[in-house]
């Protein structure tokens, strides 16, 4: 089996306090620690249990700078057996949609049976994967929790729906899947591993390698660009609900139900 | 038969057994070395250990531990008894050499114990040979019927194993037996031929069995005779020669594994001896993962194991039901070495360890106490031997997940919690505190002699913190020109080091090695025992360590600290040892003396104190992962305060007072039970300059403000 | 201006909640335009369903077809392809089966898609400009989305309050026969339902959360109760496992789980540093606790101090009279 896992590097969401900058355009960066996207992480562990039964290989690739690199290499001493940065100047900027058609290049560069991402990222898209499979018409199944290999080249999948219950399905390949964080129990890697792939060569592919319209793709070409960020109401200390209990009830009801916490 | 004249002189009744003495002597001992040499043969596989520096502290250990037999009576009846045994053996050496040669060469006489010298050794030997007739008989008892708990099995462990140590004890018996007849009988046909008896002490074994055959005819007494020397040299070769199969292997191996004992307290061994960090990359594989990764002084342990469990008794992972006891991982080690490493035939298959011989939770749940070693009386190893299997482990990737994150941010962080490094330093910002008590970041603007160094757990927990500030307001008050590193500090290490992280922990030192030289600073103090460990032990090249319980001490004994009366004089305080303060750096009575010097102040000692304390369980990163146990450390640790008559522990570690004041909630001991820190009582207690100002200790908590607002 | 349709998720012949809140965020893109409903199904379900939309939706889109009988995105959006006009504006709610409908769907359409929307300002020059949060949501986003080719937009559950005067009397369009035969390359088999113990509480956004104020293992159910009432796990502090009233997999805290809920009732829970560490991402925490000055209370967003055991029933209760439940005697 030929799997494929697009990662990403992201901050640190539990690492991380995330402010404003100064400027009020952006998130401050400066202090903040980066790491592998966690669903990323879970996929690239699957994909690795999934060889170490079935055999092949993992590779793992990103979309990005020179300091993506270091997920690759993350992956790679946690036992991917190959990396690739996919980075250009053209492709900065990209929407999803534009990440999407980059990979999906480099996917049909090669001969992969199955292609993983994580479920979503920091910024909550959970849409990648969706969109690299409707593009390679491939199948599709997002928050995957369980994959199962099974003869002529089919996938048991379980994926994750509402209440805690799973959706069984069959899933053809080769196809594309979303992993959902959970779905196994990734091993540890440690500083010595990480060390231990610090000189392996990594190769880039750009446009050119990829055959890819610099016009598809980029700044120019997304339809979705983020305007600014901003702080939603912060409170100091708690608001101390007052009142007859019943008051007090319908009064939280309403803000629980705000916030999206009842169903 | 011709009579003799010297008592000394032996009679001619063994001659016709010659042959067969000689021949048994030639199997026992060819046996007995092949055997040997095939136990050493793991040995010779092992990784290298260095144990051949400083012999004469090595020799002191031997002295010791082992001829004054130092940690024996911990254990009262059972020290008392092995003393006894061991005495005897020690006495008794130079007479079995003497009957077993007397066999093969009739006229031997020892050197040196011929005339009077001789009859005062045989005086000591007979009494020897009763004394430790009378001990395995008391020994076998012991066994059988009073059945001390900690020689117990548990299933998952396997049988028992008295019936192998009531056989080791009643062959010894024999021996004993069959040495004291053989002097029986040939003394009572001294007595029967008119010759020169040798004289038997009164009442020994030997000479309550001469009586006995006092009226044997002298045909009976020479088939007695020579039927007692056969026993006694096929007991003796037979107990030679199985020895190495079990526990008794000790007589052999005890004075060797003395010898080589560990040296350095509080310290880790390195990954691979001969190794040194920045060749570690070459290293191919970290950790102990199959039984060849042991070093050759371990498996010398596993073949010096007494099977007491004394180890086990003191064990608090043990006492709360967590899978490990440290009787087992030596026994089941030594069990998997005779099983491996055949008499005959080739070693076989050399299984991973992990998974096979110990689960991961065994290893997991050691917090490195220290209590198992404290205990020994052989000075087997352990906790260099966990903290190897976990760095197998973690090799391997195998940690659990709720270990995966604290690790992660310790790596990105420098700190367990993940928070970020420049808010490290707000506990000193508390407002109250910054304008009494302004503590200085030495950054290169500022400069101090003495660094305080607070380490994580202080630094961050919103509990802890008032550690921290009472430490600095100490400092204050005696006039100590002191500064932080602030966030240029990191962790230091100590459990990342000893949960088997190697890597990581050199990531950390290094670091703190760096900026500690880099503040000039040329003395450290701490209030967290774990990070006096780190910088004492596991760091190097690294100015003085102090620990605040002995600079209280020695301010209090040149006057610069003085004490108020204690508030409420009916409070009773009890001090808890923590493990890297008291077990493993030996700092038991400093504490004490601070808490002593406090006016009204009751005191009372909880049973299991000093170098028995028993483990709040907050050591090797434990506060972020717990094995399956019946009950938390911390509450059985509390209940034995209040056992003791206490309502106040007192103790000097931060990780120590998160274990025991979450524990008081969960024993429902809330409002009959409280702890504090002996920085803070000390704060709290201190007489200041000025009696107007005459802050009570109310310190500010800050909470950390969850990420985002 | 685009038309706007939404795509309605049904269970039971029943539609979800989120109907009416597509209804509402459409009124945001386009205040004068009326949105249409499209569902997909089969059988008497699938008409119950489009019967009871057109009470709230000026017209209703049917597409029955046997194989979508179980909603599988493959073939609901094929159909949905065949049947949506170019360059339309297609809602969708953020759960489960948008996540997997809806970016293929912006592909095969060649629309923008953006997703977990919840805010929605309004649309200038065929540019929609809305509001999503990043980073577990410690941070909000104002974004612009391109929607002249058309887009998908998955909208947040409860992020939309309904409207309140909902044009009655929609008409119902069968748009089956425009789909045809559908195939997929991915096949449901069936459905496994969780067991209390396969509750993992990392994936839950809502959670119940109870420490020792709960007091004993009796009162742990009424926790449970309300739990199930909001559609929240349960899941606890520390001292909750020690007293084995919960497994260890509930256990929120530095030596248990770390959560990123969005919102997270803390009952009966002091707010340790320890049991605080565990929660990340800024979620809405509501406080309840009988002690006024509990530690958790300067970290929560919504304090109140009542008896915990007595709190509790009635909130379920009220929960379930929203959701039409018929409310349970409280002891």
């Amino acid at each position: 089996m030929e799997i494929l896992v697009c990662a990403r590097r992201v901050p640190d969401t539990s690492e991380n306090e995330i402010t404003l900058n100064s400027a009020g355009n952006d998130i401050e960066r400066d202090e903040l620690v980066y790491s592998v996207n966690e669903p990323d992480n879970y996929a690239v562990e699957e994909a690795l249990q999934i060889v170490a039964k079935a055999g092949g290989n993992v590779t793992v690739v990103t979309v990005g700078g020179e300091d993506d690199e270091e997920i690759l290499r993350r992956e790679m001493a946690m036992g991917a057996h190959h990396g690739v940065l996919i980075s250009d100047e053209a492709f900065s900027g990209s929407d999803g949609r534009g990440i999407a058609t980059i990979l999906k290049t480099f996917v049909q560069k090669g001969n992969y049976d199955l292609v993983l991402t994580g479920v979503q990222a920091e910024d909550g898209g959970a849409q990648v994967g969706g969109m690299l499979a409707a593009m390679l018409d491939y199948p599709f199944a997002s928050l995957v929790n369980s994959i199962e290999v099974l003869d002529g080249r089919k996938l048991k999948i379980g994926r994750e729906i509402a209440g805690g219950n799973r959706e069984i399905s069959e899933i053809d390949l080769p196809c594309v899947l979303s992993i959902q964080t959970g779905i196994n129990e990734p091993r540890y890697v440690g500083m010595r591993g990480i060390r231990a792939v610090a000189s392996v060569p990594i190769p880039t592919y750009g446009v050119s390698e990829l055959g890819i319209d610099p016009g598809a793709v980029g700044e120019a070409a997304a339809r979705v660009k983020r305007v600014d960020y901003f702080l939603p109401q912060l409170g100091k200390g708690a608001e101390m609900l007052e009142g007859s209990r019943e008051e007090v009830i319908d009064k939280l009801v309403e803000l629980v139900a705000a916030k999206g916490g009842l169903k | 038969m011709e009579g003799i004249q010297l008592a000394t002189q032996v009679t001619p009744w063994l001659a016709s057994g010659r042959t067969l003495f000689l021949l048994i002597h030639l199997l026992g001992i060819t046996g007995f070395a092949y055997i040997v040499a095939m136990r050493l043969v793991p040995l010779l596989r092992a990784q290298r250990d260095l144990r051949f520096d400083r012999p004469l502290a090595r020799v002191g250990k031997v002295l010791k531990f082992g001829l004054a037999q130092w940690k024996h009576p911990r254990y009262r009846v059972a020290g008392i008894l092995h003393i006894f045994i061991f005495a005897g053996f020690i006495c008794l050496v130079i007479r079995a050499f003497y009957v077993l040669i007397v066999g093969v060469s009739e006229n031997f006489v020892m050197p040196g114990l011929s005339g009077e010298a001789g009859h005062v050794y045989n005086i000591i030997t007979d009494y020897s040979a009763t004394v430790v007739f009378l001990c395995m008989v008391i020994a076998i008892v012991r066994r059988l019927v009073f059945k001390p708990a900690r020689y117990a099995v548990p299933e998952k462990f396997g049988k028992a194993h008295t019936a192998d140590a009531v056989f080791l004890l009643a062959l010894i018996a024999v021996l004993m037996l069959a040495d004291s007849l053989f002097s029986a009988a040939r003394a009572a046909g001294q007595a029967q031929q008119g010759q020169t008896v040798e004289v038997l002490a009164a009442w020994s074994l030997p000479w309550m069995l001469k009586s006995l055959l006092a009226s044997s005819s002298l045909s009976a007494l020479k088939d007695v005779y020579f039927g007692a020397y056969l026993l006694h040299e096929v007991t003796f070769y037979f107990l030679l020669c199985y020895r190495p199969f079990g526990i008794q292997f000790h007589v052999e191996t005890s004075l060797f594994n003395l010898y080589f004992a560990k040296l350095e307290r509080g310290t880790v061994k390195p990954v691979r001896y001969g190794v040194s960090d920045e060749h570690l990359d070459q290293v191919k594989s970290f950790g102990v993962k199959t039984f060849e990764d042991f070093t050759w002084k371990h498996m010398l342990d596993f073949y010096s194991c007494a099977d007491c469990g004394r180890c086990s008794d003191n064990c608090p992972a043990n006492a709360v039901g967590r899978p490990l006891s440290p009787r087992f991982i030596t026994t089941k080690a030594r069990d998997y070495a005779f099983q491996h490493y055949p008499m005959f035939g080739k070693s076989t298959n050399h299984q991973p360890l992990i998974g096979n011989l110990y689960s991961e939770d065994e290893i997991w749940s050691c917090t490195t106490c220290g209590a198992c070693e404290e205990e020994c009386p052989l000075l087997v190893e352990y906790i260099d031997k966990i903290v190897d299997l976990r760095r197998g482990m973690i090799d391997d990737g195998n940690v659990p997940q709720s270990l995966q994150k604290p690790l992660k941010a310790l790596e990105s962080r420098g700190n367990p919690y993940g928070k970020l490094e420049k808010k490290r330093a707000d506990w000193a910002n508390a407002k109250e505190f910054r304008q009494t008590c302004p503590v200085k970041t030495l950054d290169g603007k500022n400069h101090a002699d003495t660094l305080y160094f607070v380490d994580s757990v202080t630094s961050y927990d919103d509990r802890m913190q008032s550690i921290g500030r009472a430490t600095a307001k100490i400092l204050d008050h005696v006039g100590e020109n002191f500064g932080i590193l602030g966030a240029a500090e990191k962790d230091s290490g100590h459990e990342v080091r000893r949960f088997g992280e190697e890597t990581l922990f050199m990531a950390l030192r290094d670091h703190n090695v760096d900026a500690i030289k880099a503040s000039g600073a040329k003395r450290i103090v701490t209030a967290d025992p774990h990070a006096f460990n780190a910088l004492k032990h596991d760091y190097k090249d690294l100015p003085p360590v102090e620990h605040i319980s002995q600079v209280i001490a020695s301010e209090l004994k040149s006057g610069k600290i003085k004490f108020n009366a204690v508030e409420n004089v009916d409070d009773v305080y009890t001090y808890h040892d923590p493990c890297y303060l008291g077990r493993h750096n030996q700092i038991y009575d400093d504490p004490r003396n601070v808490l002593d010097a406090i006016p009204g102040l009751k005191r009372v000692e909880m049973s299991r104190s000093r170098d028995r304390s028993f483990c709040c369980g907050g050591g090797g990163l434990a506060m972020f992962y717990e094995p399956k146990e019946e009950e938390r450390m911390g509450v059985k640790r509390v209940r034995m305060a209040a056992e003791a008559g206490a309502n106040v522990i007192v103790t000097a570690c931060p990780f120590c007072m998160v274990n025991i004041e979450d524990a008081i909630k969960v024993a429902g001991m809330e409002g009959k039970m409280t702890a504090i820190d002996l920085a803070e009582l000390t704060e709290k207690q201190m007489m200041r300059e000025s009696p107007v100002v005459e802050t009570k200790g109310t310190v500010e908590i800050q909470q950390e403000s969850v990420a985002g607002r | 201006m685009a038309r706007i349709f939404a795509y309605i998720v049904h269970k039971g012949g029943v539609a979800d909640d989120s109907a009416a809140e597509l209804a509402a965020a459409a009124r945001k893109i386009d205040a004068t335009g009326s949105p249409t409903a499209v569902v997909t199904g089969w059988g008497a379900e699938l008409d119950t369903v489009c019967n009871a939309l057109r009470g709230s939706y000026t017209e209703v889109w049917k597409i029955a077809n046997e194989s979508l009988a179980y909603p599988n995105a493959e073939l609901v959006r094929k159909s949905l392809v065949k049947v949506l006009p170019a360059g339309s504006v297609v809602l969708v709610s953020h759960e489960h089966f948008g996540i997997d409908l809806a970016p293929g769907l912006s592909v095969k359409m060649n629309a923008a898609f953006v997703s977990d929307v919840l805010g929605i300002e309004g649309s200038e020059d065929s540019h929609l400009k809305v509001v999503r949060q990043e980073f577990g949501g410690q941070v909000s986003a104002h974004v612009d989305c391109d929607i002249s080719s058309g887009a998908v937009v998955t909208v947040r559950p409860g992020a939309f309050k309904p409207l309140e005067n909902v044009p009655a009397g929609g008409s119902l369009i069968d748009k089956s026969a425009d789909v045809g035969a559908l195939t997929a390359g991915r096949r449901y088999l069936q459905t496994v339902v969780a067991e209390s113990g396969d509750v993992d509480i990392t994936q839950h956004s809502v959670l119940v959360s109870i420490g020792r104020g709960i007091q004993e293992k009796d009162n742990v159910a009424m926790a449970q109760e309300l739990a199930d009432a909001m559609g929240a796990a349960l899941s606890c502090s520390r001292p909750v496992v020690d007293a084995k009233w919960l497994d260890k997999s509930r256990q929120v805290g530095s030596s248990g789980k770390t959560v990123k809920p969005k919102v997270y009732l803390a009952c009966g829970i002091s707010g340790a540093f320890q049991h605080l560490v565990g929660i990340k991402g800024n979620p809405f925490i509501v406080a309840i606790n009988k002690n006024p000055k509990a530690p958790i209370f300067q970290v929560a967003d919504v304090g109140i101090v009542d008896d915990l055991l007595e709190f509790l029933p009635e909130l379920t209760n009220k929960i379930r009279e929203m959701h039409n439940v018929p409310a349970k005697r409280t002891a």
